[in-house]
């Protein structure tokens, strides 16, 4: 089994690639796991067709420790198995030893058993790593790989660089390794080419471009992805596409975070900043 | 009336403890990592955790505890604790040079999300930890199980750390103990010797934590399972883990790791649960069972027909952990007593079943209940609805004994106003005499203070 953990900073669109991304390997025949690491719980809406679902922490707060693994994973979208660890209300609590809990709740709970064979496991990740909650799922013997979702965006790439020393940190200790950046295109100039050379400079690679199309509004809007809302639009290939690569990708690195003066470098010399 | 709020009606409580029946996780964590030889605890957290886990232990035990801490400031709870814990391990080598640090984490380490096994790893890579000295760890939020969960955390954690499969079987079988005093791991090896069974016993506490004054301190006494010892488990024929809380964990992870099959029993504490303790021995290590161990059980069974009078249907409340409390409470069934009042902190799903199948049918009108919610309060309510004759339990229920002027034998953890526990044992046929021993003690001084004079006994 891999298992994948997807970051970036917040509405980058991590979400949305996931699922789209998801939907595309399940199309392919594979058979995959999706966690939700957001308090927001919205992670696996597009999959779903909705909010429906109970997250783990409400199912823990409610039923107390005699939670049922039924009771938390929900087959989505042709089958891929879908959880939300859920978390406090804004303003109260410790979102972070949410994840921790909920993550370790499914260990227990045998959620990962042979019986399931499961293919892939997608982790998607509130924004930065903040805290050492949200860096749970790249613990020694959890997410292996993770790609980072970024645009052309100055704050984007940024928060991305931030996620890299995050991922540094693990990487040393334990088996985490960056598997690359996906652009989710904000149609800024030089877009491409400016992520393609972040991505050298932190050792790893830019996966995929995934082009700004209205198309995922309209099946955001009506709670579906793009392959399945509308499975011959170009969109949908795109994703197709990524979904491919992140399958085939055989580039597992430590990332070389830049220095603050690096990115703004970067940036200058790649026109934006004028 | 210390007690004298305390009434009679049981109100359904959802979000409320009162004096709860259990302690802390890294308190377990802690008393685990003693029973391995030349270990130092180390709680990675603030210092008021490590001061109040050594001194419950200190209390229970009346031996100095030693364990370190990281020290949390407002900085580290902000920080992580990663650079603490790292000049820690660095002094700790350098200054008390124990062979093995185990360090456990704390609610607050475990809250702001520090990651014990990736620091732990980061003092190898930055050569912290010397050639030939260990590192171990185990993740004990306290707001998560009991302190049981905290033993068998740490039992995991030494078992998976040390234990390793060479290909080459040794002919000795593992002995995983649950949370038992010292004593009681000397009398389970008195009992292996007696059976001729080769064997690891983990953790080994005694000649840790009940040595002798010899007039000259010793930071790691002689007793505790040595490195090549836990090492050898990987290779064992067998693993029979004492007590399920306790032991499950480790035995599985030997299991997993090792491919060393196992078996859980009871603590061998009463008559049946002895038996089956004695059985699995000669079952796994292909031996008989020798004349002195069933004189012993001869004993036991004598002394039991001999005062079945002054036991037959007494009403006992209880409470402790669950591992004693399960064979404890059929050896009180067995002897035609009533449990009628047990309870637990420590959670766990089969605490419920095991406790229905000795009741059941024996002792229908029992109350049982474990995890958070139950408490000494519950157990204090129940009691004024209708008294018991005998309270079996930790110091903790000298307050309902001395409201409610009821006999009461100091068993489980903690014992902090009595002592005895750390030197004569409960476990096996001797140890059944001795729960009996203490039990009749108690009823009988309490007949012989209140019973009228013209049943007044001289022999009893």
């Amino acid at each position: 089994m891999r298992k994948v953990a997807i970051y970036g900073k917040g509405g980058i669109g991590k979400s949305t690639t996931t699922q789209n991304t998801v939907a595309g390997l399940v199309e392919a025949g594979k058979n995959v796991m999706v966690v939700g690491c957001d308090p927001k719980a919205d992670s696996t809406r597009l999959l779903l067709g909705g909010l429906a679902q109970k997250t783990v922490l409400d199912t823990l707060r409610e039923e107390g420790e005699d939670v049922e693994l039924e009771d938390i994973v929900r087959p989505g979208f042709s089958g891929v198995r879908c959880v939300e660890s859920g978390g406090p209300e804004p303003g109260v609590g410790c979102a972070g030893r949410g994840i921790i809990t909920s993550i370790n709740l499914l260990e227990q709970l045998g959620a990962w058993d042979e019986k399931f064979s499961i293919d892939y496991t997608f982790y998607d990740v509130l924004g930065d790593v903040v805290c050492g909650g949200f860096a749970m799922p790249i613990r020694e013997g959890k997410a292996e790989e993770i790609y980072i979702v970024v645009s052309g965006e100055m704050m984007a790439m940024y928060a991305a660089n931030n996620i890299c020393k995050g991922i540094k940190k693990y990487a040393e200790a334990g088996g985490v390794r960056l598997g690359g950046l996906i652009c989710n295109s904000r149609k800024v100039d030089n877009e491409s080419a400016m992520i393609e050379e972040l991505a050298r400079q932190l050792g790893t690679q830019m996966i995929h471009f995934v082009p700004r199309d209205n198309m995922v509004q309209r099946a955001e809007i009506n709670r579906k992805t793009v392959i399945d809302y509308e499975p011959d639009h170009n969109q949908a290939n795109e994703y197709r596409t990524l979904a491919e690569a992140i399958d085939k990708n055989e580039m597992f690195v430590i990332p070389t975070p830049l220095e603050i003066e690096q990115l703004e470098k970067l940036l200058i010399d790649f026109g934006i900043a004028n | 009336m210390l007690l004298r709020h305390t009434t009679d009606k049981v109100k359904e409580r959802k979000a409320l403890t009162v004096n709860p029946a259990k302690t802390c996780q890294p308190v377990g964590a802690m008393y685990a990592a003693l029973g391995i030889h030349g270990c130092l605890p180390h709680s990675h957290g603030s210092q008021g955790c490590c001061s109040y886990h050594r001194s419950t232990l200190t209390r229970h035990y009346k031996e100095p505890v030693m364990a370190a801490t990281s020290s949390f400031t407002e900085g580290s709870s902000v920080f992580g604790g990663q650079s603490n814990l790292l000049q820690g391990i660095g002094n700790i080598f350098s200054i008390y040079d124990p062979d093995i640090i185990a360090v456990h984490s704390t609610c607050l380490s475990e809250t702001i999300g520090d990651d014990l096994g990736q620091i732990v790893a980061k003092a190898r890579t930055d050569g912290k930890v010397p050639e030939g000295k260990h590192v171990i760890q185990a993740a004990t939020p306290s707001y998560v199980g009991s302190h049981v969960t905290g033993y068998a955390n740490m039992l995991e954690g030494i078992v998976k750390y040390f234990a390793t499969n060479t290909d080459k079987l040794i002919n000795q079988i593992n002995l995983l103990a649950g949370w038992i005093e010292p004593s009681d791991m000397k009398e389970l090896k008195r009992i292996l010797s007696l059976m001729g069974v080769n064997s690891v016993l983990l953790p080994d506490t005694s000649d840790v934590l009940d040595t002798p004054m010899t007039g000259k301190y010793t930071m790691y006494p002689k007793g505790g399972t040595t490195i090549p010892e836990m090492v050898s488990m990987g290779d064992s024929l067998y693993s029979v883990g004492l007590g399920e809380w306790g032991t499950q964990k480790a035995a599985i992870a030997l299991d997993n790791q090792c491919k060393v099959k196992f078996s859980i029993e009871d603590l061998p504490i009463g008559l049946k649960a002895t038996d089956r303790f004695i059985q699995t021995l000669s079952k796994v290590g292909s031996v008989s069972v020798p004349e002195s161990i069933n004189d012993e059980r001869g004993k036991l069974v004598d002394a039991i027909t001999d005062m079945h009078q002054y036991l037959y249907g007494k009403r006992v409340a209880l409470w402790g952990d669950p591992d004693q409390l399960i064979p404890l409470t059929e050896f009180l069934v067995d002897m035609d007593m009533k449990p009628v009042y047990i309870v637990s902190g420590t959670p766990g799903k089969s605490f419920d079943k095991r406790m229905k199948a000795i009741l059941g049918d024996r002792v229908p009108e029992a109350k049982f209940k474990n995890g958070a919610a139950a408490d000494m309060h519950l157990m204090h309510q129940w009691i004024k609805e209708e008294s018991v004759d005998l309270l079996i339990g930790n110091t903790y229920g000298k307050y309902i004994s001395r409201d409610e002027n009821i006999p009461f034998v100091r068993m489980g953890f903690p014992i902090i106003d009595r002592i005895g526990h750390s030197y004569f044992s409960t476990m096996g046929y001797m140890g059944g005499l001795r729960i009996l021993e203490k039990m009749l003690a108690v009823i009988m001084d309490y007949q012989d203070a209140n019973c009228p004079e013209e049943s007044f006994e001289l022999t009893m």
